[in-house]
């Protein structure tokens, strides 16, 4: 007799038999060896060491650079919760995109009431000198990572919008290369959706949004801060798998009105520059003047039509994690329906009687920074440690709308392979959306995230997590 | 290409030849500390003197061993020639210009630099020695294989063989101008034991002592050494070679651009001065003012093709 489990495992039920999804999976897994399969997961990690795929952690001495552990039991999901997934994510996406047009011109979600004035006025991400700047073909967001949690058969969360520069595609695309090589056998068994085209498919989705001042075929460039970026591998990998160049602040120049990359023969204009430097160190003219990442002048080209920035700059308003409370009222307001993905439920420690709940509840609350990302600055409350409690207590009184809290999840969990066996983790999901003047793009995959801990809730690289290659299946 | 990209696979190169260099002078070095020990400190101190780190070397070791020697050219970090720190270089610079590379050579260099760090992460004993100073050969020639393999020849790869052929043909000049007055055709002691060994250590430590017996028919002369070394196009480490291949490179990246440069002049120049010269013009000129006149003109043609290129903003 098995007891039910905890959290809802995505690939046992509470017989330990694999669920639907994972069928063929399971019956592939039951066959194999565990010393071998073992060893292929040792052999995994050399397999990304000699390619290099590495991260920087930020604050560690050395500048080390690092892996993102690597689990060989892959997530699945099946192609009708994909259909499902990808409906809301598109009408999520959309709402975004409508929404950063409308507080950047006429604001009328403001004027209606649906999202307060102080939230916008007061807000960091809000870029005043967007107003009235309509990017090439409207979109703002070419690139959104949208986060997404699970806690039971059919109940899925959005965490998180990521429409600034989400990050993370490098490990999707190489973490199916490795299971393609180290199980090629697997994927003739089981239908899986591929993910390889991600690079055209961003090529072609980027080029579609070139600028008016672009002449025949759109010039593409990467703009990196450099090789000691946390994510510098990926920004390289992304470059050379569109035939990009790979571009630093200190190759461009404003050139006769366009921004030219400077190449052995001259100055080259660029038309669309997926940009992974953040808006403050885009331009220090009109930004950040102590910027040495950006390229002076470069906003002025932009606002004349003469580059395309990917993302747009701005886009942090959208998924600020104040704004994200109010994002059910968004989808509402642009699209007129109702929003398909849930909201966790959030707490504005702004709001006096939030705060009050919050800090009546912080042992049983995850509490964020508004404007924080990659699980720094966060408290779990069941997780965390009386003085750890009593240490945030101080932050929030003293600080209450740098916050906001939402419920600790029962997030779902998928086994990882460990000495012992199996054993199960907790999981999110981050899928890639392109958004060009033409469509919305999702490529049937994702990044799965998973805390290797026992137990523990934070799934972010820089605090120990690792990763799952993610199948969808054709079904 | 971008002029950074330019930039990043010059030196990158230059650092990859730098480094399999100092391993091969080290073999000469090692070689004659087991065969001529009481030659065996000179010849630390000239190849200190050839790496241009005898000055870095003398500020932290009060005298020339051995055994201080080695471990300050393979993994002194205080020496930013050392094969530890020429490695990382390179490795730094390929993995700034990762896109302009295929992933055999980004692989081959990135485990270049994993299992040459291994090698050296504890100091290397005598009897590591050899294991290690191969290991750092093979290791750069896998890099050079897989770049000959794999890679278009275009302009990546013509920045790829000038940053070689630059550091080539600075470290064979030093070579030379280190041990020039061996190589006089009037020295008291021809023949005698001690230039022998002198002479052997060149020629161990640009690989080349087999193939110069080889070519020479066992009649081994100073002259003949020099003539070798500077002007001999069969042998790919000599003066000559390094600098007709430079220009070679500059005239395919002139094509390909539709452009001339001020490089391709300087370097076409000197190849021309070469092809007419002979060693008796070197020699009446002066070993030493020749070879320090080449150093110059490397420099330049050096500084030249970074200027025309746009290696710097």
């Amino acid at each position: 007799m098995k007891n039910k489990k905890p959290h809802f495992d995505e690939m046992l039920d509470d017989a330990d038999h694999p669920r639907g999804p994972y069928q063929d999976y399971g019956n592939w897994l039951a066959g194999e060896d565990e010393k071998r399969l073992l060893s292929k997961a040792r052999e995994s990690e050399a397999f990304f060491r000699k390619t290099g795929i590495t991260f920087n952690v930020y604050g560690q001495s050395e500048a080390a650079e690092r892996l993102i552990p690597f689990d060989i039991v892959p997530r699945v999901i099946s192609g009708r919760e994909w259909t499902r997934l990808t409906r809301g994510i598109e009408q999520r996406v959309q709402a975004i995109n409508a929404f950063l047009h409308d507080i950047y011109h006429k604001q009328e979600i403001l004027k209606a009431g649906w999202v307060p004035r102080r939230l916008i006025a007061q807000n960091a991400a809000f870029l005043p000198q967007m107003m009235g700047v309509t990017p090439p073909g409207g979109v703002y967001t070419h690139i959104v990572g949208t986060d997404i949690v699970r806690t039971g058969e059919d109940d899925f969360f959005v965490l998180e919008d990521n429409a600034r520069t989400p990050s993370g595609v490098s490990y999707m695309l190489e973490n199916r290369e490795t299971m393609l090589q180290m199980f090629p056998e697997l994927f003739s068994k089981v239908q899986v959706r591929p993910v390889g085209d991600y690079p055209e498919r961003l090529l072609r989705s980027l080029k579609a949004s070139a600028p008016p001042a672009c002449e025949g075929s759109p010039t593409v460039a990467v703009l990196t801060p450099g090789i000691h970026n946390s994510a510098y591998f990926e920004h390289a990998f992304l470059a050379d798998n569109m035939g990009a160049e790979l571009v630093e602040g200190s190759d461009l120049r404003v050139v006769d009105g366009r921004v030219g990359m400077r190449t052995t023969q001259g100055y080259k204009a660029i038309d669309v520059l997926y940009r992974r430097v953040d808006d403050e160190f885009l331009d220090p003219l009109n930004f950040n003047p102590t910027s040495v990442l950006g390229v002076p002048g470069i906003f002025d080209i932009y606002r004349a039509g003469g580059i395309t920035l990917a993302n747009a700059p701005g886009t942090g308003i959208a998924d600020d994690k104040a704004i994200y409370s109010y994002m059910p009222e968004i989808v509402e307001f642009y699209t007129g329906e109702k929003a398909i993905l849930k909201n966790v439920e959030t707490w504005r420690c702004s709001e006096e009687d939030a705060l009050a709940y919050v800090l009546e509840h912080l042992d049983e609350l995850v509490v964020k920074e508004v404007h924080g990302s990659g699980g720094y600055g966060m408290l779990v409350g069941p997780a965390a440690s009386r003085k750890e409690l009593a240490a945030f207590r101080r932050k929030l009184i003293a600080r209450p709308s740098n916050y906001i809290a939402q419920p600790t999840l029962s997030l779902s969990t998928v086994p990882i392979l460990t000495k012992k066996g199996l054993a199960p983790r907790h999981v999110d999901l981050r899928p890639y959306v392109l958004v060009s003047p033409d469509k919305i793009d999702i490529v049937p995959g994702g990044l799965t995230r998973v805390a290797l801990k026992a137990g523990s809730l934070v799934v972010n690289s820089s605090q120990g997590g690792g990763t799952k290659d993610t199948w969808v299946l054709g079904d | 290409m971008l002029g950074r990209t330019a930039q990043g696979l010059f030196w990158m190169f230059r650092y990859l030849e730098r480094c399999e260099n100092t391993a091969r002078m080290l073999e000469a070095g090692a070689r004659i500390a087991i065969t001529r020990w009481e030659d065996a400190n000179d010849e630390w101190g000239s190849i200190l003197t050839t790496t241009g780190s005898r000055t870095d070397y003398l500020a932290l070791h009060d005298q020339i061993e051995g055994p201080k020697v080695i471990d300050f050219l393979l993994r002194e970090k205080a020496n930013p020639s050392s094969v530890r720190a020429s490695i990382a270089s390179a490795r730094t610079n390929a993995r700034a210009v990762r896109t302009a590379l295929t992933r055999e050579v980004w692989e081959a260099v990135n485990e270049a630099w994993m299992n040459i760090c291994d090698a050296l992460e504890n100091p290397v004993s005598d009897a590591q020695l050899p294991a290690a100073l191969n290991l750092i050969r093979q290791q750069a020639a896998l890099v050079r294989g897989s770049l000959y393999g794999t890679m278009l020849r275009n302009d990546i790869y013509d920045f790829a063989r000038l940053g070689t052929f630059i550091e080539r043909a600075d470290s064979t000049a030093r070579i030379l101008d280190v041990k020039y007055y061996v190589l006089l055709p009037s020295v008291r002691m021809v023949g005698s034991q001690l230039d022998n060994v002198q002479w052997e250590t060149i020629l161990r430590s640009v690989s080349a002592f087999r193939s110069y017996n080889w070519i020479c028919g066992g009649d081994i002369t100073p002259t003949g050494i020099a003539d070798f070394l500077i002007f001999d196009r069969r042998m790919p480490r000599s003066l000559a070679f390094c600098t007709s291949t430079i220009a070679e490179n500059l005239a395919y990246l002139a094509s390909a651009y539709g452009i001339t440069s001020m490089s391709l002049s300087l370097a076409e120049a000197r190849d021309r001065a070469m092809r007419e010269m002979t060693i008796e013009d070197v020699m009446d000129t002066g070993l030493h003012e020749y070879l320090t006149e080449f150093l110059g003109t490397t420099a330049s043609l050096a500084a030249q093709i970074e200027a025309d290129f746009r290696f710097i903003g």
